[in-house]
């Protein structure tokens, strides 16, 4: 059956802004992880479009209690349903922001990880804390403007790289480890099974381009979200107890195509400099991860 | 049956025959040996529970609020520190109607650090939402968690409860404690059944972001259900008396019938204060104690009956508000505020700040000094000869 001819776990008529790449993922992960789930959020724009007093999207039981502790909620939520003999029917999963995550979330998921609690953590990530008005996060990329590192005469964006998220997650020794995009929404529900399948904690990390805060037209989300992926700036990776299984193969498309339409990066275009600074994380990613195909 | 116990020990006992399914909490002196009772029940396997050891005392809120939010009965207990870790977290469990029941074993704030006891952290948190319960003695404490228990859960209360244990006095002191047995536990407090819960039967949201159109009815409506506990308490009291034989009240009156002298206080400085009353009483003096067990909801109507006639009133805090009066005489002062037969004289000493002994002599020097003038906050047992040096000093600065 398509999922159009089921019923959505998650409904239609929340507030996202036009294009949000985070709402579309949303719907993507609860409708592959199916009506036996139970979601813990942490706050960010997920929670707010979607659960604006009195209407909710969720057709799933879903809690929102505060910014940095979406991660511990879930582990409660998990000893809870242990506790009534139910764990074995339902999927947990905690889900967060790049800044949730990444930052001030950072401990309570490091946590569970380490607790080895049966919970899926994921990260939409769109690059900056877009609810508070495009805000800097540790998962901002290189030379990206926003509000908290803004390009000027004296900067160039954000100074700082992505903070490896994945690799932070596989240092905790756990079962599976992926990197998804909007842009490929087979490829992202299929890890959001796989993870589900497998026992123990779990992170997905999924790229959502956000039209507002990257200041592109809410018509290009899948294609900058393909984008991000195809110059190598975004890997879509996979491990498996901490071996690498899989990679998504790229074409290496030039970094410049990707930022060009953002306005976050306006400032980089015509500065050979930090253009190629940026080449230079893509192409360090292909190394790193192999990830053009053969024969290209 | 009459058991000779830790403090600490006998709060694990009790909370383990409440069957909390989900358990969680993270080292912090004094409360520490209560967690470290309910691990080891787990590890004898005599208490059927997720005992999950977390990272941080922020944690611990969050995985009992979720573990609530699920349907299951369950714990946690700090301290001073880690409660204002927790306070996030605090005031989105009892926004979100959750009935879980914490033990603060009270302990002073920071800075300068210090393990010892005072009421500071809890009585900060007195606008949070939580139910607060201050026991005199290990008895108390024990009771008092079944009772809280039963309050949080009730269908028309759904809000956390907090008790509070004077740090070492009762956490660490060893008396003798009636212990209920299981049966009657079970009977008092049969098994939770949550009138909401996250069921992938029933889908529900929790913890909705709400707009200026919904977001103050909320908390009326948690000020009304304060207002109902008021209502309602006596009967479990009530409840309680006759299934335990001990009588509790949102007050104790000790010696108030002819008393033109009384001290009001809340925790285990009342046993002290009690033996002052009993001395003083021998010797003809007219004096008396009001104990405060309840914080939250605060008892306005309860004390203003108990003290009414009473010509002098001294109202010793163990916790500070600081850069004005002291929270619980500034609340007893409002509940006169108005009234006819108030007292003609409220006044307010702070003692005991840091774990400083409160002794008799304390206690004596509080009844001396309350006479025809009303004072605002005198501290009890202040050292001169630290008050004399710098205030660098005083501040626990110092360069070397
Ligand atoms: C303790 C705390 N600090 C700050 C905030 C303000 N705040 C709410 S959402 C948010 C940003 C969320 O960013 P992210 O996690 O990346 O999610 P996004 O909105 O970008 O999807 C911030 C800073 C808060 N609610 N709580
Ligand atoms: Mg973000």
């Amino acid at each position: 059956m398509s999922e159009l001819q089921v019923k959505s776990l998650f409904a239609s008529g929340h507030t996202a802004c036009a294009g949000c790449g985070q709402s579309i993922a949303a719907r993507l992960v609860i409708n592959a992880a199916g009506s036996n789930t139970i979601i813990a959020n942490n706050t960010g724009c997920l929670e707010v479009f979607t659960t604006k007093y009195p209407e909710s999207a969720w057709r799933v039981p879903w809690v929102h209690s505060l910014f940095e502790n979406a991660a511990a909620v879930a582990s409660g939520i998990e000893a809870a349903l242990i506790f009534q003999g139910k764990k074995d029917k339902i999927s947990v999963i905690a889900q967060a922001g790049d800044g949730g995550t990444a930052d001030i979330g950072m401990q309570a998921l490091s946590g569970i990880w380490e607790r080895k609690h049966d919970v899926l953590a994921i990260c939409y990530d769109n690059e900056a804390y877009e609810n508070t008005g495009i805000q800097r996060s540790g998962l901002t990329p290189y030379g990206a403007s926003t509000t908290t590192s803004p390009s000027g005469a004296q900067s160039f964006g954000n100074p700082k790289l992505k903070k490896p998220m994945p690799e932070i997650a596989n240092a905790h020794g756990i079962a599976y480890v992926a990197t998804a995009s909007v842009g490929f929404p087979q490829d992202l529900q299929r890890k959001v099974k796989k993870a589900l399948s497998i026992k123990g904690p779990k992170y997905l990390q999924i790229h959502v381009p956000c039209p507002l805060g990257w200041g592109y037209p809410s018509s290009l989300t899948y294609q900058i979200a393909k984008l991000a992926v195809g110059t190598g700036l975004y890997p879509l990776i996979e491990y498996e107890n901490g071996m690498l299984i899989g990679v998504r193969k790229i074409s290496s498309k030039s970094v410049e195509e990707y930022l060009k339409p953002q306005r976050r990066f306006r400032h980089i275009i015509n500065n050979p400099d930090e253009l190629a600074k940026i080449q230079e994380i893509a192409n360090n990613n292909i190394k790193k991860y192999n990830l053009v195909a053969e024969g290209n | 049956m009459k058991e000779f116990l830790e403090g600490s020990q006998a709060i694990a006992k009790v909370v383990s025959l409440c069957r909390p399914g989900v358990i969680s909490a993270y080292p912090i002196t004094p409360q520490t040996h209560i967690v470290e009772g309910l691990a080891q029940l787990v590890a004898d396997g005599k208490l059927d529970s997720q005992f999950i050891n977390v990272e941080s005392e922020h944690s611990a809120a969050s995985l009992v609020l979720g573990g609530s939010a699920t349907g299951v009965r369950v714990y946690t207990a700090t301290s001073a520190q880690g409660l204002f870790l927790m306070a996030e977290v605090l005031f989105n469990i009892a926004g979100m109607r959750l009935p879980v029941v914490l033990t603060c074993a009270n302990r002073a704030m920071s800075a300068p650090i210090s393990i010892w006891n005072d009421q500071q952290d809890s009585v900060s948190l007195r606008d949070s939402g939580l139910i607060q319960f201050y026991a005199e003695n290990n008895q108390e404490a024990v009771d008092l968690h079944l009772i809280a228990y039963r309050l949080a859960e009730d269908k028309d209360v759904m809000l956390p409860a907090m008790v509070c244990i004077d740090g070492y006095i009762l956490t660490h002191g060893i008396e003798t404690v009636d212990m209920p047995t299981q049966e009657e536990v079970d009977k008092f407090l049969p098994r939770y059944q949550p009138p909401y819960n996250l069921d992938v039967d029933h889908p529900l949201t929790l913890g909705f972001l709400a707009d200026p159109d919904y977001y103050m009815e909320t908390r009326f409506a948690i000020q009304e259900t304060y207002k109902e506990i008021v209502k309602f308490m006596p009967q479990l009291f009530e409840q309680f008396s006759s299934a335990f034989g001990r009588s509790y009240n949102f007050v104790e009156k000790y010696h108030l019938e002819d008393a033109d002298k009384v001290i009001v206080a809340m925790g285990s400085v009342c046993g002290t204060i009690k033996d002052v009353v009993d001395e003083l009483r021998k010797k003809g003096k007219r004096v008396g104690l009001l104990k405060i067990m309840v914080l939250r909801p605060f008892p306005n109507q309860q004390i203003c009956n108990a003290l009414k006639g009473i010509s002098r009133i001294a109202v010793l805090d163990r916790a500070l508000s600081l850069g004005s009066i002291a929270p619980l005489a500034s609340e007893i002062k409002a509940s006169f505020f108005g009234k006819k037969k108030a007292p003609k004289i409220i006044s307010s000493f702070i003692a005991g700040l840091g774990g400083r002994d409160i002794t008799k002599d304390s206690i004596k020097e509080i009844f001396r000094q309350l006479n025809q003038k009303e004072i605002t906050g005198n501290f009890i047992d202040l050292k001169p000869e630290l008050l004399q040096a710098p205030l660098e000093t005083t501040l626990g600065n110092r360069s070397f």
